[in-house]
């Protein structure tokens, strides 16, 4: 060919630049073992047909394990692990992998892989058809008259996007707003908890109330309100949804140290009952419940995010993301010589959150 | 020689001797012995009558063991923390130096030096035998419950320990002793706290003792729970084994196959 053949040969070649470097083609093809002998294929169809067989009789065994293998209250074991998961996940998962080793190994044994060229085409649709899609639109905008009466497109648009409010409102549903919940009587709200004058410090599993002699120095008593146990005067006690409440909110961290460790800040100083201090037990970071304490040195670790507090020095932040002081509950002796607080908590126990003032 | 002398004598006082006189006799016997074993064992730190030892700095080398009871002293000699190598922030738990007969002597010696908690007896950590299957299983519920509350924020969910600040561990307490866990709940040695009589009663601590051996017995329903250490080592193992099993898949499933030198026969 001649550069005055190319030249009339259309626009397309005219516009391509000479390759600087001549394209090599494709590398000769090397063929595998299953390609050329035939006793090879066999070999590796039946590896293949293997695969899958072990695949089958471990859905098999799946279905088996199901029916056979006791849960509940009369588990049956083996080597010391529970018998129905074990098998049941060994099987489904050896039945899964059967099928993707399976298909792997016929993919790179026994399937074709000689290299392709396929050139590559224009992604777009012939003009043709383009020209004709866009006169059908615009027909059938003509015909529902939307684009010569605007009254009409305008009220549809208006009314779809209204439609639109109706689930927002429905949001509106989750609850109450935090600041519509606020009532120290019933220690309802973000502010409040049960916790109110002369209402006994009980055990947090048994409910047993403490005397300041039952403790030792060291000692450290997961504690709770009394309500959550048993009825107080005329207040029930809290059952369900409410007790939920009370505990994740009122729950104490109780400890008994030397007097004399204790430094209580200004106004606090008749807080502790012989040396014995009441803590919440929700950090107030984010609100794990804490009680990860070294007795030698009083801090109080949160484990999830280890900010650290002194409990002998009104639970102040020492260490970590925290950034207000645990919440201390004062703590009296009633006539009988039990443990009470002496009111509800002075400040929110909890993270921070918006409305929160910062004193 | 000596040493087995007494020993032997003691032993035949003990098994002779009326049961009433026995009682008191051995037991300021045992004291004597006990006191021996002290003085060559453990007066350079804790001083020759308990008193406690400070440094010229002030601080500890061994602290007071009058009022620490017979509980403290068989809990620190039986898990062979004492006698300790060194002074140090937290004592490693190792095989015992004395003998159980020679921890008893000990023990008796330590609680002679003031009030304080005494070792418990089987009874007081095992479950009578006589209980019917529920009233078992309803002691271990309420063990487990206490366990939750008191317990697992440093020991972990199933008693498998965890870390302390400042390099600090809380101890396996699973498969050990319920002597050893009822004294510790009692002294609270080291940097645990202390859970008295008055916080966690005897019957509470039994509760939770059996609670404890049944989760011992109790077969790993979902499989192998790798330590019970929670996100750590289910982490580490889907980190190594499960990603680097994926790894090994990929490149399995990328590498070139084997190839023949031989060509393709054309069929005719």
């Amino acid at each position: 060919m001649s550069d005055k053949d190319l030249e009339g040969a259309g626009s397309e070649l005219a516009a391509t630049t000479p390759d600087p470097v001549p394209d090599p083609g494709l590398p000769p093809h090397h063929w595998r073992p299953t390609d050329v002998d035939p006793k090879a294929e066999r070999r590796a169809e039946r590896q293949v047909a293997g695969w899958f067989l072990f695949s089958a009789l471990c859905t098999v065994s799946f279905i088996f394990s199901y029916f056979r293998f006791q849960v509940g209250d009369n588990w049956d074991t083996f080597l010391g692990l529970g018998a129905s998961t074990l098998f049941l996940g060994l099987s489904l998962s050896g039945a899964l992998l059967g099928i993707g080793i399976g298909i792997i190994q016929s993919a790179r044994k026994l399937m074709s892989d000689q290299e392709i060229v396929e050139m590559r085409h224009p992604a777009s649709s012939p003009e043709e058809d383009r020209k004709k899609v866009v006169e059908m639109l615009g027909l059938g905008i003509e015909e529902a008259s939307i684009a010569r009466r605007p009254l009409v497109r305008n009220s549809l648009l208006g009314a779809i996007a209204l439609v639109g409010l109706a689930p927002i409102v429905m949001l509106r549903d989750l609850g109450p707003l935090p600041q519509d919940v606020n009532n120290a009587e019933e220690g309802l709200g973000l502010e409040h908890t049960v916790w109110r004058e002369g209402m006994r410090v009980v055990t947090g599993v048994t409910g047993r109330p403490l005397r300041a002699s039952d403790l030792q120095i060291g000692d450290l008593v997961n504690a709770a309100p009394e309500i959550e146990h048993a009825d107080v005067g005329d207040w029930h006690q809290l059952h369900g949804h409410e007790l939920l409440i009370s505990k994740a909110k009122s729950a104490l961290i109780l400890l008994r140290m030397e007097p004399r460790d204790l430094t209580p800040w200004e106004g606090r100083e008749d807080w502790d009952v012989e040396g014995i201090v009441a803590y919440s037990k929700i950090c107030t970071h984010v609100g794990c419940p804490i009680s990860l304490n070294e007795r030698t040195t009083h801090h109080l670790l949160c484990p999830c995010h280890q900010t650290t507090f002194d409990l002998a020095d009104n639970g102040k932040v020492v260490f970590g993301p925290g950034a207000r002081a645990l919440p201390q509950l004062p703590l009296a002796v009633d006539s009988e010589g039990f443990l009470v607080a002496r009111s509800d908590f002075t400040e929110p126990v909890g993270p921070s959150y918006w409305e929160r003032d910062s004193k | 020689m000596l040493l087995l002398g007494l020993l032997l004598t003691g032993g035949l006082y003990a098994s002779l001797a009326p049961a009433s006189a026995d009682e008191t006799a051995s037991t300021a016997e045992l004291v004597q012995q006990g006191r021996e074993l002290y003085i060559t064992g453990c007066s350079t730190c804790h001083g020759e009558n308990g008193e406690g030892v400070r440094n010229a700095d002030g601080s500890n080398l061994g602290p007071s063991l009058v009022g620490v009871g017979a509980a403290s002293a068989h809990f620190q000699l039986a898990t062979g923390r004492m006698p300790a190598a060194g002074p140090a922030a937290q004592i490693p738990r190792k095989e015992p130096v004395y003998t159980a007969d020679e921890i008893q002597a000990l023990a008796a010696y330590i609680a002679s030096l003031g009030p304080g908690p005494g070792s418990p007896t089987p009874e007081d950590y095992l479950l009578p035998d006589d209980l019917t299957d529920e009233e078992r299983d309803e002691q271990i519920a309420i063990g487990a419950q206490i366990f939750w509350d008191n317990c697992t924020a440093c020991h972990n969910f199933n008693g498998s320990g965890g870390a302390m600040p400042n390099g600090g561990e809380a101890v396996p307490i699973n498969n050990r002793e319920g002597q050893i866990i009822y004294e510790a709940m009692l002294t609270g040695p080291q940097t645990m706290d202390v859970f008295s009589d008055g916080n966690i009663t005897p019957e509470e601590k039994r509760a939770v003792i059996a609670y404890l051996q049944s989760i011992e017995e109790q077969p790993e329903y979902g499989g192998f729970g790798m330590g019970s250490l929670g996100p750590v080592s289910d982490g580490l193992f889907v980190w190594v084994v499960g990603i680097g099993g994926l790894v090994l898949a990929a490149t399995w499933i990328a590498a070139h196959s084997t190839r023949s030198k031989k060509d393709k026969k054309v069929e005719a």
